[in-house]
Order: C-alpha cells, then structure tokens, then sequence
C-alpha cells in the first residue's frame, strides 16, 4: 500500500513532464510566429493617424464594399450550390461516381496554373471566350477582366470554383450521417423531394450548414489568389479585397497602413472566430 | 412508371452535365495550352491540330529565359513541402498525444490557442508575418516559408488528431500504465500504430498546403534560385510577351504530384479531414 502510493505520485509526475515537454514544440511556434508577429503587427498600427489616411483612401472604401460583397453573396451563394449537390452527388449512379472524382480536382490542384488558365480564357483578344463569341456571332466579346463589376464579379466565381469541392465534401459527408430509414420511410408515404429536404435533409443539417457558412466566411476573408491572380486588383484598384488590399500597401512599402487595414477588420472577424471557437472546441 | 424514371434521370443529367463542364473546362483549357503549339493554342479548337509534346521539351530542357532554373524550383517546391509535412507532423502530434492522451495541465488552453489561430485568415497574418521574418534575419531563406507553413498548418491538424485521438479507448492507456510503461513507451508503441490513417491524412493536408502555396512564397522569398515553382509561375505574369504555352505546360506538371497525392490517400483525406467538422 505504501510502496504504491509512493510510486504513484512520482509515475503521474514523470507523465505530466512528458506532457509538458511535448507541447513545447508548439507552443515555441505559437510564440515566435503567432505572438510575435500579431503583437509587433499590431503596435505597428498604433497610430490613430493611420485609420485618418486609410479612411481618405478611395481603395479603401471600395475594397471594404468589395470584402462585404464576396463574403455575403459569393460564400452563401457557394454553400447553397453545395448543399444541392450534396444531395446530388449521394444518388447512387455509376457515373455521379466518376464524376465525383472529377469534381474534387479543382480543390485538389494548385491554384496558380488554374486561375491563370482562367485568365487566358478571358483574354480580351485571343483568349477561348472572346474567340468563340466572335466565331459565333460575329460580334467582338467584352474586355472582361477590364470592368470591375465584371471582374469582381468572375473573381467571386473563381473562388467558388477552387473551394466548392471542398465545401460539398463537408456536406455530403453531413448528409450521409442522416440514416437512409428516414428517406425510405417518406418515400412510402408519398412524400415529394421539397417535403424531404425540408423536413429530414435540412433539421439535420442545419447545424452543420451555419458552421461550414461562418468557417467559409472567415477563410474566404483570406483568399488572395481568386483576386489577385485573376485581376491583380484592377482595373484601376477597383477590385481588391482585404486580402489582396493588405498585400498592396505592404508593397507600396506602407506597413503601417497594411496592418491598420487589417486591424479594422477585426471587429467582424473577431465575434465570427468567437462563435466558431465555441462551435469547435466543445 | 418508366416516363418516371426517364425524368429523374433527365434531371440527374441537367444537374451532372453544367458541374462536369464547370469543373473540367479551366482544367482542360491548361492542358490544352500545354500540348498546344505556340499559334495555335488560342485557336479555339477543341483538340490541336497537331499535338506536340515540345513545351514540356523546353520546360523540361531549361530551354527558356524564365526557366532557366525549373529543375532547382521544382526541387524547392518538394523540399519545402516535405519539410512542413515531417515538421507539422512532429510538432502537432506531440501536441495531440499530449493533449488528450496525457491530460497534460493546460492542454486546453492550448488547444484553444491553435484553434484561433487556425482562424486567423492567412492573408492577414501574411503582412506582420513578412515583417517578422525580416526582423528574424530569415527573409530570402527556404527556412522562412518552411517555418511560416509549419505555423499555419500545425492548428487545424493537431485539433484533427486531438478529435481523432480522443475516440481511443482509455483502457489502452490505463493498460500501459498498469504495466509500467513509460509516457514515450505509450506514445511509440500503443498511440502511433493506433492513429496512422489521421497521421497519413494531416500529414498529406500539410504537404500539399505548402505546395500549393503562393502568397508566402511571393513575399519571403525573392532569389530565382530559392523560389519555389508556384512563384516562379507567378513572375511570368510580370511581362507582356510572356510564353504562355510553356507557362501552362509547367503549371500542368505542377499540378500533377498534388493532384496525384490526393487520389492516392484520398480515403485517408476525406474521412481525417471532415470527421472534424461533421461532429458540430
């Protein structure tokens, strides 16, 4: 008896040590290049007169206009997309199967040479698009990349294109955990796909649905390829968001704006980092 | 009842035709221009009237101003990623066994501390990261995007083993301990074995992340000869008279290992990677 209580607290010691030591690694990349740079950032956006010229900024104002745009249409037109072809790709057809292999490649693949593709193809003189319109119909097609509604507009469908694999793989998955009695059950009951969406597919998954909209929203926050591989921010700086807005100034070597940029972001991003902590770490 | 069936599979085609041509024709666009000769490659065809192999010849020969050093970036994109997929793997399993095997006091915290990061969206974190960075001494250097990917891949795949390991059975562990083994002995020979398909998935979601990578690439490296290729394919865009063709073809041999990668650990992939999320 006394032996064992002896050891025991020496045992639980030299566990609680290798605990210790073994989040160690972490925590020292946490410090260096979490801490660290968040904490310099931030000092360096100390100046209120910062938020003074940010806000005479003309690019400013628009790339705020431009963030609000891509996070509230394109990621809730994007999630809807992928809630719907969820339910299509769990139909069990030989061929949905090979074509949910295909469909993944977009999130599979790197970025650059897809987006580039893309830019290609919007070429105004020689790019596939403007060439088959004009085969087509005589007619010379717009200069589409030239026009910013027009080019935040094919932006925002860029990164639908590269993230909507990814977010119906989410989805599917969700949708598989609800038990196919319930499906069969309403189908014998005469039930339509409306009524089964609404009443077993959509309680089920709605949960889910908020999480992946408001964990989207804060990764789409961060792309810079969609827009900065596709427009490079233009025409005339009328189509960055804050990702690539950031990245600009601290080319233009103005740190300082760079950070105040980002700092007046935090207010939205943060409430939506609270509530997903919340949400994942239970 | 057979005009019933005609429609539903009508509409599975309406559904599955726009999805194919939406996903696939970006791609085949890229590998298109890769086969395609120089004039010919905007022509609008739907396959080249004569295929050639030449651009990957010249990619592949260096056989170009802005190729000059394809072998070397190729090398570096590899190295690279290799050594952020090795250096999460270490550092975020410790962690995870730690957290939720050990019970280590103030895991919580830290599993909390990761988790935030994991939000922070890395585009942000990219500005005061580059200044960092510099004030380090490590700007120009491989070490700089090595230790930058190693930062921002190592929350989301601790929290997905820390998911993963926390459905292991505590019989194991109490076992362990019962038997005298120590914590590493439980680690090595009962925690490794028992979490290889989460460690085969996070280990592949970093590697391809750092692959992938642009944006730290372009801002913490700047010599021709440490970039790697996704940088290298951004700086053709700096010119106006840039070689598309060659650009598209080396974009398609990138874009081959990751895509690769993925359908070979696939079942590992989407089984590590969403069981996380589907629990909330």
């Amino acid at each position: 008896m006394s032996v064992a209580a002896s050891v025991r607290p020496k045992a639980l010691t030299s566990w609680e040590l290798w605990g210790r030591l073994m989040v160690v690694p972490y925590l020292v990349i946490f410090v260096v290049f979490v801490v660290y740079p968040v904490v310099y950032g931030l000092w360096l956006a100390r100046d209120p007169q910062n938020y003074v010229k940010l806000a005479e900024d003309p690019v400013f104002f628009r790339t705020a206009i431009n963030t609000f745009v891509f996070l509230v249409v394109g990621v809730n037109i994007k999630l809807a997309v992928a809630l719907g072809l969820a339910g299509f790709f769990v139909t069990s057809r030989w061929w949905i199967k090979v074509l949910s292999l295909l469909f993944i490649l977009p999130w599979a693949v790197p970025s650059i040479p897809t987006i580039l593709s893309v830019r290609f193809m919007l070429n105004p003189e020689w790019g596939v698009i403007n060439t088959t319109i004009f085969k087509l119909t005589g007619l010379d097609g717009p200069n589409w990349l030239n026009d910013p509604t027009l080019a935040l507009t094919l932006s925002i469908l860029m990164h639908i294109w590269k993230s909507l694999p990814f977010w119906t793989l989410i989805l599917i998955a969700g949708r598989l955990s609800i038990p196919t009695e319930q499906y069969e059950a309403a189908s014998v009951d005469g039930a339509t796909s409306w009524q089964k969406f609404r009443f077993i597919t959509w309680p089920s998954m709605k949960g889910l649905y908020f999480t992946s909209l408001l964990l989207s929203m804060i990764f789409t926050l961060g792309d810079f390829n969609s827009v900065y591989l596709l427009t490079g921010g233009s025409p005339a700086d009328l189509t960055h968001v804050l990702a690539t807005l950031g990245i600009r100034y601290l080319r233009l070597d103005q740190i300082e704006l760079a950070m105040a940029s980002i700092v007046v972001a935090l207010p939205f991003v943060l409430p939506l980092v609270y509530v997903m902590m919340k949400r994942l770490s239970k | 009842m057979k005009w019933k069936a005609i429609a539903t599979e009508t509409k599975l085609l309406l559904v599955g035709i726009p999805v194919f041509l939406w996903t696939m024709i970006p791609i085949y666009h890229l590998f298109l221009f890769a086969i395609s000769e120089r004039d010919s490659a905007t022509s609008g065809r739907l396959w080249p009237k004569n295929p050639t192999l030449q651009n990957f010849e010249t990619v592949f020969g260096q056989k170009h101003f802005y190729l000059t050093h394809f072998w070397q970036q190729l090398g570096n994109s590899l190295l690279i990623a290799v050594a952020v997929g090795a250096l999460t793997l270490f550092v975020a399993t410790c962690a995870a066994f730690a957290i939720s095997r050990l019970k280590v006091r103030g895991g919580r915290t830290v599993m909390n501390l990761a988790l935030f990061t994991y939000f922070i969206p890395a585009a942000f974190l990219a500005v005061p990261m580059y200044k960092t960075m510099s004030n380090y001494g490590l700007l120009n250097n491989r070490w700089s995007l090595i230790l930058a990917m190693v930062t921002i891949a190592a929350p989301y795949c601790i929290w997905v083993l820390k998911q993963a390991s926390d459905k292991l059975p505590w019989e194991l562990d109490e076992a362990a301990r019962m038997d005298g083994a120590t914590a590493l002995q439980l680690f090595r020979l009962v925690y490794l074995p028992l979490m290889v398909p989460s460690l085969v998935a996070v280990g592949t979601y970093s590697l391809l992340l750092a692959w992938n990578e642009y944006l730290y690439g372009f801002l913490l490296l700047s010599k021709e000869t440490d970039l790697t290729l996704a940088v290298a394919l951004g700086n053709f865009l700096s010119a106006d008279d840039s070689p598309w063709e060659l650009l598209m073809a080396t974009g398609f041999i990138y874009a081959l290992p990751p895509a690769a990668i993925y359908y070979a650990f696939k079942r590992y992939m989407v089984s590590g990677l969403t069981a996380g999320a589907v629990k909330s």
